[in-house]
């Protein structure tokens, strides 16, 4: 589902540069739940960025479900998110002003699909995650665990091949954030190839699979018994 | 532009976020208002120009006896000059080709009685072809004609508003009014566009007024109407002729101002619409500023609200919005919310207009108002500067980095 070769990525801040990713190879199948690890500062979310196409990597190569991404115009990129990618984000980034099913259906807004069909697809996804009765509601309604169980309702309206969540947790208490674990491990049960960003090493036990970043480098990647989120909620 | 979806997208922003949409649109509403309140009374200025010179026809000539201020052909200087009836007769006699209609004019004031009732008046003792160059318009009776004139006919032709004053409700047709002691039988009421003033006028036939009072054949004033086929370049050969005709006439040096005065409706119609244009078109100019200002408000406003909504576009953007949609969103708000409130700045201006009226007569302003056609242009300018004021802000917007936007702070 995603291979990366090689891949470099340097920030600029003025006159010193800042090597931040320092030749990353990985390959992801398809149905893998992955998380990366790592110390602050150590690219976990530069990684992410780049594989979803929010940032450039300046070496390297990228291939996602069998598509070069290089040199991608806006526009592409744009396209290729909304068609391949489900973002999840450590603060959740809900349009304030929608409510649940507007803000979960806003992804197929930009899919140009009809008013009617986003509105079925987006209370299937709500009640998937349990939030149909909060269609409603703005997120300021909603407390940090439905905000971003709405969140995940957002990433799997447009059907992505690949969820990517950047400390989906990290925002929220333990109890809750084993509940969102508990959702996403199902969601992966079901086939769903799903990328986490992650520092609390119980959360990456949920996973099945661990990458750890150290110096723009992978230090180790290895396979784990994944602990499974529901005897915990 | 027409995707349904869009639209529904746009108005959901600006009904959520009512305040920061009504801070964009007070700059437009505020800057159409003034263009179209001033642009009103621009129209209204012109409309009083208008108003004073349609009273009459405009192809008129005024000609007046002066004063003689250079001595010619053994003539003293200051010699008082003197219009008889053989001036007119020989202007026809020379230049009737030329001429449509002619009048003498006499003026005198005189007490008016009825029964009870009198007030004072001003007769215009006048030839048939005066009700043309006056453009009178007879409400009753008849006006003065040919038979009068031969028979120095003792008979008037009142005003509208001489029949309401001295005669009520009664019909003044018919019935004999005294004027300075004299009695005449009134044979026709007539209104004037000129209003009351006109209204209250007194017409006769000239050889009436001649026979009573001195018996002379003296004339006070020669009015009238040239061939429109003429144009403005003949109009103003047939006046030098005619000036040049009387002042040989009348001894009067051909270098002479003052001897014999001609007017014409032609040239100061023109030179008063110029000023009326000149006018309008400073406060067009004035009236545009504010529009720019409002644009340039109004674009201030959205960038400011595109900036506020950097983290919200990124969103969009993260989730698969294209920069050229972003663009279109930006845009068509702006658009919308320029001719929403813009049209309202037009309405208020409309209303503002049209309950000012005839309150700002004294001030030269008649009827103040903006066309149906300028209307559409406005709307025209709406659409343009809502485009000029979404350009930057929906640059701005576009240029968003989703990364940046979304950094977790
Ligand atoms: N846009 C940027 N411009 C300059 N430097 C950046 C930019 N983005 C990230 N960096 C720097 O790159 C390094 C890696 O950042 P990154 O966000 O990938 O770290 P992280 O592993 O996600 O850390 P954390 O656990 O704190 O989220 C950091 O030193 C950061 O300051
Ligand atoms: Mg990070």
């Amino acid at each position: 589902m995603i291979q990366i070769n090689e891949l470099h990525k340097s920030y600029r801040m003025g006159s010193n540069e800042l090597h931040v990713l320092k030749g990353i190879d990985l390959d992801i199948k398809e149905g893998e739940f992955v998380s990366i690890m790592g110390s602050s500062g150590s690219g976990k979310s530069t990684l992410l960025n780049i594989i979803g196409m929010l940032d450039l990597a300046d070496k390297g190569s990228y291939v996602l479900d069998g598509v070069p991404i290089k040199n991608l115009s806006e526009k592409k990129a744009a396209l290729y998110r909304n068609k391949f990618l489900g973002f999840i984000f450590q603060s959740f980034n809900l349009i304030n002003y929608k409510n649940a099913a507007e803000n979960v259906a806003l992804p197929l807004y930009y899919q140009g699909i009809s008013r009617k069909i986003r509105k079925e697809k987006s209370l299937y996804y709500l009640e998937k995650v349990g939030l149909a009765d909060w269609a409603h509601h703005l997120p300021s309604e909603l407390s940090g665990g439905q905000k971003q169980r709405v969140a995940i309702a957002r990433a799997l309206a447009s059907e992505p091949k690949v969820l990517l969540a950047d400390e989906p947790t990290g925002a929220l208490d333990t109890t809750t954030s084993y509940e969102v674990m508990d959702f996403l491990q199902s969601i992966n049960d079901e086939g769903k190839t799903i990328l986490v960003v992650t520092h609390e090493p119980d959360i990456a036990d949920m996973t099945k699979r661990i990458v750890m970043l150290k110096d723009g480098k992978i230090l180790e990647d290895k396979k784990v018994e994944q602990v499974r989120a529901s005897q915990y909620v | 532009m027409f995707d349904l979806d869009r639209w529904r997208e746009i108005f959901q922003t600006i009904n959520k976020n009512k305040l920061r949409t009504l801070l964009a649109g007070f700059t437009v509403t505020l800057g159409i208002l003034i263009f179209t309140v001033l642009f009103g009374m621009g129209n209204g200025l012109k409309n009083t120009f208008y108003k004073f010179f349609q009273d009459d026809a405009q192809n008129t000539l005024f000609i007046y006896p002066g004063f003689a201020t250079k001595p010619f052909k053994g003539f003293k200087e200051n010699r008082r000059i003197e219009f008889e009836n053989e001036d007119l007769e020989l202007i026809k006699e020379k230049f009737g080709d030329r001429i449509e209609y002619t009048t003498a004019r006499i003026y005198k004031g005189v007490t008016a009685k009825y029964k009870g009732e009198y007030g004072s008046y001003s007769v215009r003792a006048v030839h048939p072809d005066h009700q043309y160059l006056e453009k009178t318009i007879i409400d009753k009776g008849r006006y003065i004609n040919e038979y009068d004139i031969k028979n120095d006919a003792r008979i008037a032709v009142i005003g509208r508003l001489v029949e309401k004053d001295l005669f009520g409700n009664e019909n003044a047709i018919g019935k004999f009014i005294s004027l300075n002691k004299i009695i005449y039988r009134v044979v026709g009421v007539f209104s004037d566009a000129g209003g009351d003033r006109e209204e209250r006028n007194i017409y006769m036939p000239v050889s009436t007024i001649q026979l009573i009072y001195k018996n002379t054949e003296v004339i006070d004033q020669i009015n009238l109407s040239y061939n429109m086929e003429l144009g403005a370049a003949g109009a103003m050969r047939l006046s030098n002729d005619i000036e040049k005709l009387l002042k040989n006439k009348h001894n009067i040096a051909p270098s002479d101002q003052n001897g014999i005065y001609i007017g014409s409706v032609i040239e100061d119609l023109q030179q008063n619409l110029a000023i009326a244009n000149v006018l309008q078109i400073i406060v067009t100019v004035i009236g545009i500023g504010t529009l720019l200002a409002g644009v340039i408000g109004i674009s201030n406003i959205m960038v400011y609200i595109v900036k506020e909504r950097t983290k919200e576009l990124g969103i969009r953007k993260a989730l698969g919005a294209t920069p050229g949609s972003v663009i279109g969103m930006i845009l068509q708000e702006t658009l919308i919310i320029t001719m929403l409130f813009g049209y309202l700045g037009i309405f208020l201006g409309n209303y503002i207009l049209n309950s000012m009226g005839t309150k700002l007569e004294d001030w030269f302003i008649t009827n103040p108002n903006v066309s149906q056609s300028t209307i559409i242009w406005a709307t025209v300018i709406l659409i343009f500067s809502g485009l000029i004021a979404g350009y930057i802000p929906a640059r701005r917007a576009a240029k968003v980095q989703p990364i940046v936007a979304l950094r977790d702070e």
